[in-house]
């Protein structure tokens, strides 16, 4: 085996009094993909981090090519030859590719040097089958096209280790299996690469060699991942076994959400184009798509905040007339925002104000124009206590729960009123398989009481466990609904891509 | 009506709006600097007006222009650090610490000028800058008496733009100020110091602030009064803003404002009189506010612009 590229000894990184990594040791060799596994908050993101500059390690080493280095910035990794595509890309939008190649590169006689930028980017395109239009402006670019771009920058920096921090998650199907090829051609080429997921058949593809974290520590190693069970790995990850929720055959009753040829222009994102869906009480319908494809144009429309330009919303056998978030809740619709912190409630206002935001005016939280103070307390209490919310207790600054309980404050806001339909979007996005797993138990009581539940979603895996039915997102239409025993990564991917105009 | 329109025409309104233009100008591209690295600089009003009153107080002390004008360059300079400091380094608003900077270099500028000169009947002049005539170029016709026969900080002015425009787009450090005012993350992520690159922008700010400010106490009114720079650099940043952050559009929207601003000096001065002049004086502001308000509706500021960077964030 070839001298380790980079080698990590017993790293130590505490904020405050969480230790995000503790004594974690991990190497790569020229030529290899090592899996870096472990759900959220194991302290992936952290380790990298350290190993990118970017946070000071409180105890432990790093030896490049068996000498010990010190990186305490970017600059100095870089100069270490590491390069690293961060779960947000760290792209700016309105300058053109080969500026954001170009930066931080010293220049030719005082100017930026952009005959050689375009050479150098030409070899690496035809390299690693990397193709990509240098003049184009980045906001231009398709998800998958400004990751290409975040690795030809690092490999223009001359990178020899390659750090992806969960690449996929804003992946098509199709898009995956370019991005593993031109990694399999890296590795080839003797460069070492560091593949961040929790996803766990991507790992099993793709690496040579897994190292699995929890909580902060190496929970174990996985020497080779092809012939390893997921379930196996799933059980380093959290610690136990990890049962899939059951879910009964559907029992579907009558339509609760019905849209009939919706559509929107164009405000931001991408418009609906005559989206007609059937939501039945007692079914979970899944959303599928590449994010981006009009999935938050219809949350929105679903959830009253946007007006559709034509169609018509029926919830409950009454048709939505003026689409505000009072009317369509008031018709028995509940929600569950995508960005838990932006939309989802208010982050520095205690926990309680936020659980009865949607229904401060009503009579159970509010009395000739005040405020219930001690309703809303008693509200709050009952909710943290029935989902097990962990927090010091309502009066909580919101922002200061973590992703897991802000999702479980959240789904108890909204199950709390019994809706008839509920629409989430993302609901597990950000959580541990625990956190996850009682979401998704939730969703499926829920199901059997009757109501009719809408998950908008971008992990297929999750949707095909979930939902009775999955309808596919493409460019604001419905490009076809499959029944989840019918499904399929494949079939999905080939819809989500446009492929395929009925399934 | 047709006086007013026959004037537009002659030279001397020409060149009156060339010789309105250059602080603004000045003022402009030193804001568009510090706004691309994204730092938004309020102190640009009492930076003009410290400068101005440092430059002309080197002068009347040294009787060297030139030596006046480094004098307001590096007092820009250093209010542009004092500003970074606050704003880049400890990471505060930039609307308050503009503001603060604003009222402390105002407050120092009466201070230091009462301090030098005492209270004088009749305020303190020098003998300012002189127009320079361009051989040949000054003889085209029209042109070149409104152009090139100006005071040599006109001539400064007019070279900025394009230089501007250069270190802008063309040099690594200009795509740095871009990277650093649209995501400074990809900027520190590629080995860029966001901290570094901005201090560097807002203090090139300074600089041409300070130019601003000495045009107008050493080439404009060769004396410093409380109100030489009258509300220049508010118009400044308004204009930062019209002209889309780019260095051209800005020159631009200088030499705009410079004309209604000329045209309204003519109106006072020509048959209109029964109205009051307050009335003329509104109007460039009234077409800041108009061009504004039509203008900036697309318009879209750097990504980055008054937002703090600190690395070490979870």
């Amino acid at each position: 085996m070839p001298a380790p590229l980079i080698e990590m000894r017993g790293i130590t990184k505490s904020f405050g009094a969480v230790k995000a990594s503790e004594a974690v040791d991990l190497s790569v060799a020229p030529g290899e993909i090592l899996g870096l596994l472990g759900e959220n908050g194991a302290g992936k993101t952290t380790l990298m981090n350290v190993l990118f500059g970017a946070y000071a390690p409180d105890a432990g080493e790093i030896l490049i090519q068996g000498r010990p280095a010190r990186i305490t910035s970017s600059a100095d990794a870089l100069a270490a030859g590491i390069g690293m595509v961060h779960q947000h890309f760290h792209l700016a939008p309105r300058l053109t590719v080969l500026e954001n190649l170009l930066i931080g590169i010293p220049g030719k006689a005082g100017r930026i040097d952009r005959a050689g930028g375009l050479v150098r980017l030409a070899e690496i395109s035809s390299q690693h089958g990397l193709t990509l239009d240098p003049n184009l402006p980045v906001s231009a670019l398709s998800v998958g096209e400004q990751q290409r771009l975040e690795i030809v920058k690092a490999l223009f920096r001359g990178a020899r280790l390659l750090i992806l921090d969960e690449p996929t998650a804003v992946l098509a199907p199709s898009e995956v299996d370019g991005l593993f090829s031109a990694l399999r051609s890296m590795a080839a080429q003797g460069l070492g690469i560091i593949f961040i997921s929790h996803k766990l058949n991507e790992v099993r593809a793709l690496t040579h060699r897994c190292t699995v974290l929890r909580h902060g520590r190496v929970a174990g190693r996985v020497d080779d991942p092809a012939n390893t069970t997921s379930a196996a790995m799933a059980q380093l990850m959290c610690g136990h076994e990890i049962v899939p929720p059951a879910r009964g055959p559907s029992t579907p009753g009558a339509d609760v959400l019905i849209l009939d040829r919706i559509s929107t222009s164009r405000h931001s994102g991408t418009a609906l184009r005559d989206v007609s869906l059937v939501v039945r009480a007692g079914e979970i319908l899944g959303i599928a798509g590449v994010s981006g494809n009009g999935q938050r144009a219809l949350a929105e429309v679903i959830s009253g905040v946007r007006a559709p330009d034509n169609g018509q919303m029926t919830i409950a056998g009454k048709q939505v007339v003026h689409f505000s978030p009072r009317e369509v809740q008031a018709l028995g619709l509940g929600r569950i925002p995508e960005d838990r912190m932006t939309t989802g409630l208010v982050t520095n206002l205690p926990l309680a104000d936020s659980m009865v935001l949607p229904r401060i005016g009503t009579s159970a939280f509010s009395a000739r124009g005040l405020l219930k103070p001690d309703a809303i307390r008693a509200f709050a209490e009952a909710q943290i206590k029935a989902y097990d919310i962990r927090c010091p207790g309502p009066m909580t600054r919101a922002g200061a729960l973590s992703g897991g309980n802000l999702q479980k404050a959240l789904l108890a806001r909204e199950l709390a009123f019994d809706p008839k339909v509920l629409i989430v979007s993302q609901p597990t996005r950000g959580l541990d398989i625990g956190a996850a797993r009682f979401i998704h138990e939730k969703f499926l009581d829920m199901r059997a009481k009757g109501c009719g539940i809408i998950v908008i979603g971008e992990d297929l895996e999750e949707l095909m466990v979930l939902c009775d039915r999955i309808a596919v997102m493409y460019e604001g239409r419905i490009a076809g609904t499959l029944d989840s025993a019918d499904a399929s990564v494949a079939r999905l991917g080939l819809l989500m891509t446009g492929a395929e105009g009925k399934a | 009506m047709s006086a007013v329109l026959e004037q537009i025409f002659q030279v001397g309104f020409l060149a009156a709006i060339i010789r309105i233009a250059t602080p603004l100008a000045f003022a402009t591209l030193g804001e568009m600097f510090s706004e691309r690295a994204g730092v938004l600089n309020l102190g640009i009003e009492g930076i003009m007006l410290l400068c101005a009153m440092t430059g002309f107080t080197a002068t009347s002390l040294s009787g060297s222009l030139w030596l006046g004008v480094l004098v307001a360059v590096l007092t820009g300079m250093l209010m542009g650090a004092l500003h970074a400091l606050f704003t880049v380094a400890l990471g505060l608003s930039q609307h308050v610490c503009g503001i603060g900077v604003t009222l402390f270099s105002s407050g120092l500028a009466y201070f230091l000028y009462r301090l030098i000169f005492g209270q004088q009947s009749v305020p303190p002049s020098i003998k300012g800058f002189q127009t320079l005539p361009i051989p040949v170029l000054s003889d085209i016709p029209v042109l070149g008496p409104a152009v090139f026969n100006q005071f040599a900080l006109v001539y400064m002015a007019i070279l900025a733009i394009p230089l501007a425009a250069f270190v802008l787009y063309r040099t690594p450090w200009g795509l740095s100020v871009r990277m650093v005012g649209e995501n400074p993350r990809a900027a520190d992520s590629a080995g860029v110091s966001v901290i570094a690159t901005r201090f560097q922008a807002v203090i090139l700010g300074g600089a041409l602030m300070g130019l601003a400010g000495a045009f107008l106490s050493m080439a404009q009114f060769n004396a410093f009064t409380f109100g030489v720079v009258s509300g220049r650099g508010w118009v400044a940043i308004a204009l930062v803003v019209f002209g889309r952050w780019d260095p051209w559009r800005s020159a631009g929207a200088a030499l705009l404002f410079a004309f209604v601003d000329a045209l309204q000096l003519r109106m006072q001065a020509s048959g209109l009189g029964h109205i009051p002049y307050e009335a003329f004086l509104m109007l460039p502001f009234i077409f800041t506010i108009v061009a504004m308000a039509v203008m900036s509706r697309n318009a879209v500021a750097p990504s980055a612009l008054l937002k703090p960077f600190r690395r070490e964030e979870r």
